[in-house]
């Protein structure tokens, strides 16, 4: 495999943190003032459709850094990460359904899709949903257990490669088909949609949707900041000696499976976090982002903008999402071809991505 | 359903006459009568003639029936084409045209007609008639027709005519207010394979809200709940072999779509993401193929598949080894990014063939002689499609055992598998087997997924819903040994029906994967590793 590139000193550079620094200040402040302040005549006014967009395409660039350090770092491919981000999402989903109240359709306290099941009280599993702290804890715990348990056996049996890559893809496979069943208790293949608030703020309200945007944009910048120091410390060089050489890594007195299974538990812990931010602000979960199609896409866009460099994943997320709102707009049927042709064109001719390109050009 | 009143009202005349014993022959005032004007006169004739039970009765009702029943001078003709005959006595006679009286049946008459002749068909000489007769009063017998049963089931010598007939006066009789005749309703119910019986027997169990049983008579329900167990008991055998038979099929269909997977995957290490399309253009070949056989061979339209057979095993090599010499082979040793090139070829063949034939389903018939199946009594049916696929899993599966071990490109495959470095210090060609064995292994799967056709929908996403399942296969089958493969798909068939049952399809699934998750923890190797020193790939 070509190893990409290690992290150099480029991540602590002036510039570096110029961009960081500019990228934080247009996500907290100018793009907030762009949507609140102006007028909606005024040709800089941004309208909600944009400011969701652009709230995607950052939950989106989470997923990806939890990818890429997973996949671009450990070497781990995973066909599965969809799962977790749909987990958060879920999570976040069912506190935002009992928030909903009793101005469902059927005007009951009971979401929607239970009252038409006949469903009188809540399945366990329910219990407590109301809470937002509660919320909060599921979305950190349950995609991360998740990670942990089916890591932990993966992992100890040694399982890697290609095998791990089919393996998780079948996990998803499997939870998808569970999620598409009414009886499961989670709306079925209709999921969860019509929000009405979070934390008694109206998610109309485009104060609440700017202040969603806002989190989003500190979650990215965070999660950015902590990859960035996971994969500088020596935690980080250990995880990419064993996607280099892992016998190599283990026969040197490390435990591979234990750092293994720390990057995937943190990488789904993230991609749990993005999945939650993205619920609230486009208003829907259900079960067709635990597609593995879903999931094989976020492994396109760490490698169109470059596996082991971070910002890479940032930007492949926005390149790859940029590209698909246009296509599916403007012509429906080549977005398949353009992505395919991307995943060809990319693994074949770009194995170091955007940022590949970047750095042949420096030198 | 609506059944006609007459019917039943015929049928209760028919018992009445009977229950006095009176045994009509087909006398001639009688046929006088359903040639007169006045209708209750018609009706009371029918009446009688059902209440003689006697089956030559039949052609002249029937002969009333279809309006070739005329008056000629006052005697009664039966009309056959050209012919004519007398209907009392059968000699032939003259019935010029002009001398014809018509005899006019309104819908009273006919209803009463139609309930008259199936109920003298119990009682017809011809054994299959009565045979028919019976099974369709099983099917749904009335209160009104339970003397008429009993009259035809004293007369009747034939076992299986008296078993319908049991079963039909059983499902009367379990309704009667006397316990003794319930009891032995409930017992006859018990030998028979009436398909409701089941349900009945069940209600009979049941406790209304209140608490207490709908049937209040415990001796009733003892020998109900025996009935049940028999019957329970003697479904049992035919339902095992249906779950054996639908698990056999499945892991055929299993192994056509991963045999090709397993050995690309032994051979080359990587696993094509495209694969699933393989399935796929070998199912559009085959509607290719019915397509081409309605413009140009409709007399040969049953034929079609055993075209499209090799025509979908080219189609799909060919794309197999296009795929190979212009992708794959630049990604040697990188079998990450070789499956998610795989994915984005994969992608864009389902986009072609969407473009192509459109986004829709495209139907494939089967041939006659595929359809329809055997039948192994309690309601279980073998379809012939799925035991033809059976086969031809077995006939591909041997295919493949010859070419791996009988050819010397199969040596090549075998050795390349093992040691893809020693294999070319042997001077064995290896990017020449590589690209072969993908055309082979694409090229199975183009004929799974002419069978696949006969059994499911062909439409663009028909290679996606199979694809997880074949690498489940392969993972727990192992690699490089065809035994595995097919011990893998067969065991994950049969696995999945018998979950079925007791999970629902959806849990079973997810079970399956628990499983497999779990085995490999012991055996990483799947199922039949390759012996050799592959600790480290």
């Amino acid at each position: 495999m070509d190893a990409p590139a290690m992290p150099d000193n480029s991540f602590y550079s002036r510039q570096a943190w110029l961009i960081l620094g500019l990228f934080a200040a247009v996500v907290l402040f100018v793009i907030p003032a762009l949507r609140l302040a102006l007028p909606p005549d005024n040709p800089l006014h941004l309208s909600d459709y944009y400011l969701l967009m652009l709230g995607k395409f950052m939950c989106y660039a989470i997923v990806a850094l939890a990818m890429d350090l997973i996949w671009g770092y450990a070497g781990i491919l995973s066909l599965g990460h969809g799962l977790f981000f749909a987990l958060g999402g879920y999570s976040m989903g069912m506190y935002l359904m009992r928030e909903i109240g009793a101005e469902g359709q059927y005007r009951s306290l009971m979401p929607d899709f239970m009252v038409f099941l006949d469903w009188k009280e809540f399945p366990w599993y329910w219990a407590g949903t109301e809470y937002f702290s509660l919320a909060l804890l599921k979305i950190l715990l349950v995609p991360s257990l998740l990670a942990l348990i089916f890591g932990w056996f993966a992992f100890r049996s040694r399982i890697k490669g290609v095998y791990f890559s089919i393996i998780t893809q079948a996990l998803t496979f499997a939870f998808m088909l569970l999620f598409f069943r009414n009886d499961t208790g989670f709306g079925g293949n209709n999921g969860f949609t019509d929000f009405k608030r979070i934390l008694g703020f109206s998610l109309a309200h485009p104060g609440t949707r700017v202040a969603l945007f806002a989190i989003t944009g500190l979650a990215l910048i965070l999660t950015l900041l902590l990859c960035r120091y996971v994969v500088l410390s020596k935690f980080g060089r250990v995880l990419a000696a064993l996607r280099d050489a892992e016998s190599r890594t283990m026969f040197s007195g490390y435990n591979t499976r234990d750092y293994k299974l720390f990057a995937w538990t943190l990488s789904a812990l993230l991609c749990g976090i993005a999945g939650a931010l993205y619920v609230p602000q486009v208003g829907i979960i259900n079960p067709s982002e635990m597609s593995p199609a879903n999931s094989i896409e976020i492994a396109i866009w760490v490698a169109v903008g470059g596996r082991g460099t971070l910002a890479g994943a940032i930007l492949g997320a926005a390149i790859v999402n940029g590209a698909k709102s246009y296509f599916t707009v403007a012509w429906p049927e080549f977005w398949l071809y353009f992505l395919g042709a991307l995943f060809v064109v990319v693994t074949l001719y770009l194995p170091n991505g955007v940022m590949g390109l970047a750095r042949r050009r420096e030198r | 359903m609506t059944r006609p009143k007459w019917y039943r009202l015929a049928a209760i005349a028919f018992l009445l006459l009977a229950s006095l014993g009176r045994a009509f022959a087909i006398d001639g005032e009688t046929a006088k009568q359903l040639g007169a004007e006045d209708g209750d006169a018609k009706l009371a004739a029918i009446q009688r003639l059902v209440g003689a039970a006697d089956p030559a009765a039949i052609p002249l009702l029937k002969a009333l029936q279809d309006d070739a029943l005329v008056l000629v001078k006052g005697r009664l003709v039966i009309i056959d084409g050209d012919k004519a005959k007398d209907a009392l006595s059968g000699a032939s006679v003259d019935a010029p045209a002009d001398q014809r009286e018509a005899i006019t049946v309104n819908n009273r008459i006919r209803a009463a007609l139609d309930g008259a002749i199936a109920s003298l068909k119990l009682v017809s000489p011809d054994r299959a008639e009565r045979v028919a007769a019976a099974r369709a009063v099983a099917g749904d017998p009335s209160d009104e027709m339970l003397p008429l049963i009993k009259t035809a089931l004293s007369k009747e010598t034939d076992d299986e005519v008296k078993r319908w007939l049991n079963q039909a006066r059983a499902l009367v009789e379990i309704k009667n207010s006397d316990p003794a005749l319930r009891r032995a309703a409930a017992k006859l119910l018990g030998v028979g394979d009436i398909p409701q019986a089941k349900q009945i027997l069940g209600k009979l169990l049941e406790k209304n809200p209140a608490g207490s049983f709908i049937e209040a008579d415990a001796g009733v329900r003892d020998e109900a709940s025996n009935a049940l167990r028999a019957i329970e008991r003697r479904a049992l055998m035919p339902q095992i072999v249906a779950t054996l038979f639908s698990g056999l099929s499945l892991g055929s269909v299993l192994l056509l779509a991963a045999l090709g997977l397993a050995i690309t995957f032994g051979l080359m290490g990587i696993i094509n993401m495209a694969h699933g399309e393989m399935l796929m253009l070998g199912a559009y070949t085959t509607y290719v193929a019915q397509s081409l056989f309605r413009a140009y061979l409709p007399g040969w339209l049953d034929w079609y598949i055993v075209a499209a057979v090799p025509m979908a095993f080219a189609v799909a090599a060919l794309v197999g080894i296009a795929l190979e010499r212009l992708v794959i082979r630049f990604l040697y040793g990188r079998p990450l990014e070789t499956l998610l090139t795989t994915w984005g070829i994969s992608l864009m063949l389902t986009q072609s063939v969407r473009s192509l034939f459109g986004a829709q389903n495209v139907e494939v018939a089967n041939p006659s002689w595929m359809s329809g199946g055997f039948n192994l009594g309690a309601d279980v049916v073998l379809p012939y499609n799925r035991v033809v696929i059976i086969f031809f899993a077995a006939f591909v599966v041997f295919l493949v055992w010859l070419f791996l071990s009988r050819t010397r490109l199969g040596l090549y495959v075998r050795a390349v598998t093992q040691n893809r470095t020693m294999a070319d210090c042997m001077g064995i060609p290896t990017p020449r087997v590589d690209w072969m064995t993908f055309g082979l292994g694409s090229g199975i799967a183009g004929l799974g997924g002419v069978a696949l056709s006969q059994i499911g929908n062909v439409g663009p996403d028909l290679g996606q819903s199979y694809i997880v399942d074949s690498f489940m296969v392969v993972v727990l089958g192992g690699v490089g040994q065809l035994a595995g493969t097919i011990i893998a798909a067969v065991g994950l068939g049969e696995i999945n029906k018998f979950l079925e049952p007791f999970t629902g399809a959806v849990l079973g699934k997810i079970f399956v994967l628990i499983i497999i998750i779990l085995f490999i923890q012991k055996r990483p190797q799947g199922l039949f590793a390759l012996k050799g020193r592959m600790a480290e790939s």
